[in-house]
């Protein structure tokens, strides 16, 4: 393990300072719950570590201004027992409880798991995130059970963030700190697709930290997360789906739907969300709506049953935004 | 000599309590210490640098910088040039340095030059073995061509169960120092009193120069014997570094990646009965592989071994994987799955209830009246009248509810055991014994045993075991423990009281054999008046103490143990058919046994059985890549196990009567690891409507079974 600088600063100016040009010249460290074991395994070597958890204010929830600001350092356990969050947001709270490890919870924050790295294996065995070996895809030969259905060019590995699918759905900001000074970036493009080996998942540029993640008033819509899991226990999603619908009267005024361990970024499916539009939800329009969502899945050679999971996680996330039992 | 057999069952006052763990406490509070654990001053650690290609010849290896970075102490080279390795994995060198951080930076600065060769690391597809494969030769019993004639129905499937590893929460390893002419060996075994003799003889020191110690063991199920080329390695850096202890342990990747795995085992069977469920005629072509040097058959057909009619073909295929170990119950609960997810598959083609075909069938196997008394007893546990319906045909809805059936049996006799048993003149009672508590609970069977045979409280009775200067146990495999240590025990403790009672027998008037010790008194048969007290007695003892010896020998069980049970588990799953999630309702075990020595550690025992079940049936799976040859999930991420989530409920039966009690004891262990997968897996088909043919039963296994490739449900 390569020796590091460890930093603890105090303010968000003194942070950015700290940070680098490149990646490898310092890592961000919040709860720790991925960034360690990528070091341990020799997949992240920094030369300085910056604590961010001493910074005050990135541990706070507040309502300002029809928005839910939450400080990209509060963890996932602070965020399961703020009032709004248990009232407004139950698509949080789904995706919460999604993470059943109390001690990942405890440590977590809302801010490392969005900025999290992604769970691929060739990625955790060295072999990259794109995975590729004397020019050829080790996913597409190999074991992608767990991998995407909707690539995007090389990348073929799902974004592990369990909130981002409920964020996006929700129409949440992020609050970017860098040297030259803050910016606000919508969270749907936040995520990106690396073309090559030098690009991260996220658009984030190394001197950057994601401060606070802005969330819009639920307003009378109603929102949902359904995963599909393999085991209760810990265990990461085979496919998720996160909504938010905007009732006239029974039917749909207007819906998002965006699906979650699917792609190499959170994948909305704006055309199934069009389609609900004037239609009530019944369990035959949410089963609809899964399968316009999952339209255009490109499946590798092991994983087409998720097409059939992410169709389920839309059907079932809908029918749980409308109040039906699933 | 004195009178060893068992009190009897009604009059024991120890034996049979339903007691914790002595050690209980101590290990959920942190205290107990692990060899993991010894943290001593001066400590080096030592780390393994292994291959990271499946097949490849070292052409040179050059440790020059790695000797040279901060604080590396010494550095081993396991494989020379001109060494094949076989397996992504493979040991090539070990470091020692001060901090672990070092130790493994200097091992990732060793350069190896590597002439990668071509691997093969998957077999589930015969056909690619090509030489790899090594056919068996055929077996063949009776007629088979009538057997299949006179067959009413037959059926033919093809089963997988795939290579799973042992991941025991402490990797294997060892902490050493080796001090002159002495080595202390603190290793993580299942064989205290073995280990050291086997190190000595890869050092080629004697054996008398090292001691071994161990007080607590983080899970072996049958991978730790050895002390393997790392507790070598580990010596010999020890020995480098002028003899300052040395600690090595496997990291999470290399235990699931080098440490032992169970074999595979694939198999295509055709079974024929008659209508009624008479079996008639079995064939089976399977193949297995346990790492480089292939797989044995599991035993099949499995527990119905008397089935008249058998034609069996085996290949064993030779993999670029780490090697097998005995895994609870070696080639068991592969057969069991195999066996009666057949007899599950024509039982449904039957229309028949597979408790009738299972009963109809147990006149071939050698406990025909054990297992229809299990089958009945399990019946009743999972609600079976209410809840089975024919296969598929459940309630409607996404949900599908179904039961099925898994079959164990093992023997569990008690190995060679020694013991020593002193008794002090303060009434305090010593038990050495060279054995090891594998989480089983011996230590508190040990001092149950002793307790019940001096009629001394427990808290008198102090237990010495992991240590190899006490006299020499077995190991701990094969289910043999309980009966090994419950026997010595026993002996050695009623000789000390032989001793004893000649000490006292004058005073109290009567020859010895008429005198009893219970509650903490010597006293007279049929008159408890006329007696001593423990205390008084051993004062009579003066400055000396009394030591006794007491010896299990196999051979020679003398009624105190015995060998050869059934069981029967049953399991309750719900199936959601839109998403091919499965999750456990329940499972129940009924578990053959005989005397039992601490009924609440033996259903603990049960119960964890149960739950690798759950693990091996739904999740276990050792995933290996075809083009880099690496295992992909050797991490307790994607190499899942079950969570207290997905276990659902338990229920175990031991059968604990006058009958059992009197065959003496025996082991445990295994057999009630062998049949979980079975019945998981014929539960799963009973609520879908179709078999899915290999476990781990994943969701995609599932959604395919039921729609095909497309593994979409058309609605």
């Amino acid at each position: 393990m390569q020796n590091f600088e460890y930093a603890n600063p105090g303010t968000v100016a003194e942070a950015t300072g700290l940070l680098g040009a490149t990646w490898s010249d310092a890592a961000i460290l919040a709860g720790g719950t991925d960034l360690l074991s990528l070091m341990k395994d020799y997949r992240m070597s920094p030369k300085r570590v910056v604590n961010i958890k001493s910074i005050k204010g990135l541990d706070k929830v507040a309502k300002a201004g029809g928005m839910l600001s939450v400080g990209a350092a509060v963890t996932i356990d602070d965020l399961m027992e703020h009032p709004a969050v248990r009232s407004e947001y139950p698509s949080l709270m789904q995706a919460a409880h999604g993470i059943t490890s109390p001690q990942i919870r405890n440590m977590g924050t809302l801010g490392g798991d969005l900025c999290q790295r992604p769970r691929c294996w060739y990625f955790r065995n060295g072999y990259g995130l794109l995975g590729m070996q004397n020019g050829k895809s080790l996913i597409d030969a190999g074991e992608n059970r767990y991998h995407a259905i909707f690539p995007q060019g090389a990348a073929k590995f799902v974004s592990a963030s369990s909130f981002a699918p409920a964020l996006i759905a929700l129409g949440a900001k992020l609050k970017i700190a860098g040297k030259s000074g803050n910016r606000e970036a919508d969270l749907a493009s936040f995520f990106v697709a690396p073309k090559s080996e030098a690009e991260r998942e996220i658009a984030l540029q190394p001197g950057e930290i994601v401060t606070e993640i802005l969330i819009p008033s639920a307003g009378g819509s109603k929102n949902a997360t359904y995963e599909v899991r393999h085991k209760d226990a810990l265990d990461w999603p085979l496919a998720t789906a996160s909504v938010v619908v905007k009732m006239n009267g029974s039917s749909v005024a207007s819906a998002k739907i965006v699906m979650g361990h699917v792609g190499p970024t959170p994948v909305s499916a704006d055309k199934a969300a069009a389609w609900l539009a004037g239609k009530s939800i019944t369990a035959e329009a949410a089963e609809a709506a899964g399968k316009a969502a999952v339209e255009g899945a490109m499946p590798l050679s092991q994983n087409a049953y998720k097409v059939q999971l992410a169709k389920v996680a839309v059907k079932r996330a809908l029918m749980m935004a409308a109040g039906l039992s699933v | 000599m004195a009178n060893y057999s068992w009190p009897e069952m009604k009059s024991r006052k120890v034996i049979g309590q339903r007691l914790s763990r002595l050690d209980g406490i101590e290990k959920s509070s942190g205290k107990a210490k692990y060899t993991s654990d010894l943290m001593p001053n001066g400590l080096l650690h030592a780390v393994l640098l292994s291959s990271p290609h499946a097949h490849a010849i070292v052409r040179s290896i050059d440790t020059s910088e790695a000797e040279k970075m901060p604080g590396v102490k010494s550095v081993r080279v396991v494989a020379k040039a001109g060494t094949e390795v076989q397996w992504a994995g493979a040991e090539i060198a070990y470091v020692a340095a001060t901090s672990e951080p070092q130790a493994r930076d200097a091992a990732r600065a060793i350069k190896v030059n590597y002439e990668v060769l071509p691997h093969f690391v998957k077999e589930d597809q015969i056909t690619r073995a090509g030489n790899r494969a090594k056919a068996a030769g055929e077996q063949v019993t009776g007629d088979v061509d009538q057997g299949f004639k006179d067959a009413a129905v037959t059926t033919e499937g093809e089963y997988a169960i795939p290579v799973i590893t042992h991941c025991c929460l402490e990797p294997h390893g060892q902490m050493i120092e080796w001090k002159g002419e002495q080595i202390n060996y603190y290793p993580s075994t299942q064989n205290v009193s073995g280990i050291g003799g086997d190190l000595a003889r890869s050092l080629n020191v004697p054996a008398s120069q090292i001691k071994v110690h161990m007080d607590h063991i983080g899970g072996g199920f049958g991978a730790k014997f050895p002390s393997d080329n790392w507790g070598k390695e580990c010596a010999n850096m020890s020995k480098d570094a002028g003899g300052a202890p040395v600690r090595m342990y496997l990291d999470r990747a290399q235990e699931l990646t080098i440490a032992g795995v169970r074999p595979s085992h694939f198999a295509k069977i055709k079974l024929g009965a008659k209508a009624d469920g008479t079996l008639t005629a079995w064939e089976s072509t399977s193949w297995s592989t346990g790492g480089f040097t292939g797989g044995g058959m599991a035993p099949l057909p499995y527990v119905f071994t008397n089935m008249p009619n058998k034609r069996l073909n085996h290949t064993a295929v030779s993999i670029n994987g780490g090697g097998a170990r005995a895994w609870r119950a070696p080639n068991h609960p592969q057969a069991s799955f195999l066996t009666c997810a057949a007899l599950e598959d024509i039982a449904a083609k039957l229309n028949l209830d597979p408790i009738e075909v299972f009963s109809k069938n147990v006149q071939f196997t050698p406990r025909a009246e054990t297992y229809i008394r299990q089958l009945k007893r399990a019946a009743v546990m999972i609600d079976w009248q209410k809840n089975w319906h024919p296969r598929g045909k459940g309630a409607s809805g996404n949900l599908k509810r179904g039961l099925g059936i898994g079959i164990a049996t093992w023997g569990g006799l008690g190995h060679a055991s020694r013991c020593l048993a002193k008794i002090n003149a303060d009434g305090t009672v010593e038990v050495m014994m060279g054995t090891q508590d594998l989480g089983t609970g011996t230590r508190t069977c040990i001092s149950q045993v002793v307790s019940e045979t001096l009629g001394v409280p427990m808290n008198m009775v102090v237990v010495r075991i992991g240590d190899n200067s006490y006299p020499a146990s077995g190991a701990s495999g094969g289910s043999t423990t309980i009966g090994g240590i419950s026997a010595s025990s026993r002996k050695a403790a009623a000789e000390a009281l032989d001793q004893l009672l000649d000490l006292v027998a004058p005073q109290l008037g009567v020859p010895k054999d008429q005198l009893q010790a219970v509650d903490s008194r010597i006293f007279v048969k049929g008159n408890p008046d006329k007696a001593i007290s423990w205390k008084a007695a051993c004062q009579k003892l003066g400055p000396k103490s009394i030591e006794a010896t007491g010896e299990n020998n196999p051979k020679q069980p003398g009624g105190l143990i015995n060998q050869g049970v059934g069981g029967i588990q049953m399991a309750d799953v719900t199936v959601d058919i839109e998403t091919g999630v499965v999750r456990m309702n329940k499972m129940v075990a009924v578990q053959d046994c005989g005397l039992i020595v601490n009924p609440k550690l033996a259903e603990s025992q049960v119960n964890g059985a149960c739950i690798m079940s759950i693990c091996a049936a739904l999740m276990e799976e050792r995933v290996m890549d075809n083009v880099t040859g690496r295992v992909l999930n050797a991490d307790m991420e994607f190499y899942k196990l079950a969570g207290i989530k997905d276990i659902g409920e338990i229920q175990v039966e031991m059968e604990i009567d006058e009958v059992n009690d009197k065959r003496g004891v025996i082991g445990l262990g295994e057999p009630c690891a062998v049949g979980g997968v079975a019945a998981i897996a014929n539960a799963v088909a009973n609520a879908i409507g179709v078999r899915v043919p290999s476990v781990p039963v994943t969701p995609d296994r599932v959604l395919s079974a039921l729609y095909g490739n497309r593994m979409e449900r058309l609605a």
